[in-house]
């Protein structure tokens, strides 16, 4: 177990103008989950990849338990990773290939066997361990990754979107599992998806990249609640958030008609203001919407419109209850909870705090 | 975990099912009787040469030269078997095939293997420079060399030694070709899995890389097998006699005894000399078998 410190990491690929991981400063502690979260090509997994040392760190450098990993072999950095294609050895058996490691260490056969066991026994692979992974379903050889890296009892978890080849429903269950077993193990792991309701369930923290910079890192809760600019903003939440352009008068928004009062910036011309889907209430008085899609969910509804009389106007999403379910082409009369609308630079995008 | 419950249809049998659907609805039979004409021309093209030549040595000697062609000899004979074996040393030879081949055999397989190991998953300066260089090498036909090289092993004595045939042929740029684009082909997930599981260079390439590329490696061995026990032109400069000489050697000596070619002899001989990589080809090709990266990534 260890802590990581990335100190201004940055990878340079060849013939990229940019890099491609851009001075990442993270400070992961030690038995945290932390989850790597953004855009496909935003340099996510060459971000754990760095850490496991399999793609060399241009500027800065990297800690695991306070020792600086600058040229020290992949092997030798005691990190464990479980890869999105699984990677297994197709000539081993399931226990051979969780052995392998063990083996290469230098630990015995008996040793190795009975470490195998106990992982096996976590991850209810026993039955299956004499199979190779031809003869394994996807969720099985899945499973088979994670007992290789845990079988290791490493310093550092890396997992490289281990749940994007299952099918939904067990990436469900699966999710829960590592997560469970993760704090069971209270190895520090490094997790990389681009699904964010991975990253909101999973990790104790979520850091969310964007063409290679880190934009934000904090707990779930609060990257929903606090977004530092209109990209976390945008990222985090599903259906995502509503960023509406807004001129400023009087010290208030004008969100397409309905006054927003700002706590500060209230000099600015203009603020991009972001409302969650939730974030809005029905009533009589406010932006009046028509509606042209419901996507009925069953227990909330999410609706979709555009101001009345403005067909160019921004597409706002709105989460109904239960008991209201417009048609479409209703209009709907909705108004943003003060409270909860987020303000934004218009330039930037950053927050105004 | 429920997989299989969740899974449902396995999507290999419904495309399956596709495929024949397709293949059906697709010129059905008329396909298949030009498919069937193919392969009975192919085998035809193939097959009647070994057949002439298997008749040809248990036919009596003027039954060779009937015409019109005799398809079935009447009486069979083993005569040409036993003139092939008693008047040239064919045992003699047929050693020296067996210890050259084995030899060479070996020596081109671990050096194709290793050189395409390091030119393939090892990073070291001047690789791809190398890797030109083997490629020219397999550029250059064998004829081309011959002279110098014939110069330079006989300036050395080695004329008539085992040393002098094997070693100018040990070369080995079609292997390193060949395994090396097998060794990039394996996924570079299981190539960093195993780095990190702390695989050195070797047992990388003994536990992971090699057993992945069998059908390949298998195929290789054949086709080298093959080549080395039909080498013909350097094996015949080198030797003068059954001291060194290999079969095809032994056989240019048999088809020269008398002034006239017996051919019944030499073709009970060429029989005799084809059996041994038949034998080495029926036992190997059955390993040739794909799908042995099934399950290595991706579901």
């Amino acid at each position: 177990m260890a802590s990581v410190y990335f100190d201004g990491a940055t990878r340079r690929h060849k013939g990229n103008a940019r890099p491609s991981v851009d001075s990442v400063t993270l400070d992961i502690e030690d038995g945290e989950f932390l989850v790597l979260v953004g855009p496909s090509g935003c340099g996510k997994s060459t971000t754990l990849r760095m850490l496991a040392g399999l793609e060399p760190v241009d500027d800065g450098t990297i800690y695991i338990d306070g020792h600086d990993q600058r040229g020290v072999r992949p092997r030798d950095r005691d990190v464990a990773m479980v890869f999105q294609s699984y990677a297994l050895y197709p000539n081993m058996s399931a226990e051979e290939n969780m052995a392998f490691a063990l083996r290469n260490a230098g630990m015995g056969k008996a040793e190795a066997h009975q470490r195998v066991l106990e992982a096996a026994k976590i991850l209810e692979l026993e039955p299956l361990l004499g199979r190779k992974p031809g003869q394994l379903s996807g969720g099985q050889r899945q499973r088979v990754a994670m007992g290789r890296a845990i079988v290791r009892q490493p310093k550092v978890f890396c997992m490289d979107e281990p749940l994007s080849n299952l099918d939904a429903k067990l990436r469900v269950s699966t999710r829960a599992q590592i997560a469970a077993l993760q704090r069971r193990l209270g190895v520090t792991t490094v997790y990389v998806t681009h699904d964010q309701v991975e990253a909101m369930t999973m990790g104790h923290r979520v850091a969310v990249l964007n063409a290679g910079v880190l934009q934000q890192v904090d707990t779930p809760e609060a990257l929903y609640d606090r977004p530092v600019n209109t990209f976390v903003a945008g990222f985090i939440g599903s259906p995502a958030i509503n960023l509406v352009e807004a001129p400023v008068r009087d010290g208030q928004a004008d969100l397409l008609g309905a006054p927003v009062p700002l706590q500060q910036r209230a000099d600015a011309e203009r603020v991009i203001l972001g409302v969650r889907p939730e974030s809005w209430t029905v009533g009589a008085q406010g932006v009046p919407v028509r509606v042209e899609l419901v996507e009925s969910l069953g227990a909330e509804a999410f609706v979709y419109g555009r101001p009345e009389g403005d067909p160019d106007g921004p597409r706002l999403t709105v989460r109904l209850e239960k008991k209201l379910r417009p048609e479409v082409g209703d209009v709907l009369t909705i108004a943003p909870v003060p409270a909860e609308v987020h303000v934004f630079d218009a330039e930037s995008g950053q927050r105004l705090a | 975990m429920t997989e299989s419950a969740i899974t449902g249809v396995d999507p290999d049998e419904s495309s399956g099912r596709a495929h024949q659907a397709e293949a059906a609805s697709f010129g059905g039979v008329l396909m298949k009787v030009a498919g069937y004409a193919a392969m009975v021309a192919v085998l035809l093209l193939v097959a009647a040469p070994l057949f002439w030549i298997v008749i040809t040595s248990i036919k009596e000697r003027p039954d060779i030269y009937t015409q019109p062609a005799q398809w079935w000899p009447s009486p069979p004979t083993a005569d040409g078997y036993k003139a092939a074996t008693t008047d040239i040393e064919f045992w003699s030879y047929f050693k020296n095939s067996l210890i050259i081949t084995t030899i060479l055999s070996i020596a081109k397989i671990v050096l194709g293997v290793l050189s395409a190991y390091a030119l393939s998953l090892l990073r070291f300066p001047g690789r791809t420079i190398i890797f030109v260089i083997v490629i020219a090498a397999l550029m250059v036909p064998n004829q081309i060399t011959v002279i110098s090289n014939y110069a330079l092993v006989s300036q050395l004595g080695w004329r008539n030694t085992y040393q002098g045939i094997i070693i100018p042929l040990a070369g080995v740029a079609f292997g390193t070709f060949l395994m090396r684009n097998q060794f990039l082909s394996v996924p570079g997930e299981i190539i960093e899995a195993a780095r990190l599981d702390g695989a050195g260079p070797m047992k990388l390439l003994w536990r992971v890389v090699l057993p992945m590329s069998w059908p390949t490696l298998i195929a290789f061995s054949i086709i080298t097998v093959v080549n080395e026990w039909n080498e013909y032109l350097w094996p015949f400069l080198m030797s003068d006699d059954a001291r060194t000489g290999t079969l095809p050697v032994g056989l240019t000596q048999l088809q020269n005894n008398d002034g006239i070619t017996n051919w019944g002899p030499v073709m009970a001989a060429t029989v005799l000399a084809m059996l041994p990589v038949l034998i080495v080809f029926l036992a190997l090709q059955r390993h040739m078998i794909k799908g042995l990266t099934a399950g290595a990534v991706k579901g």
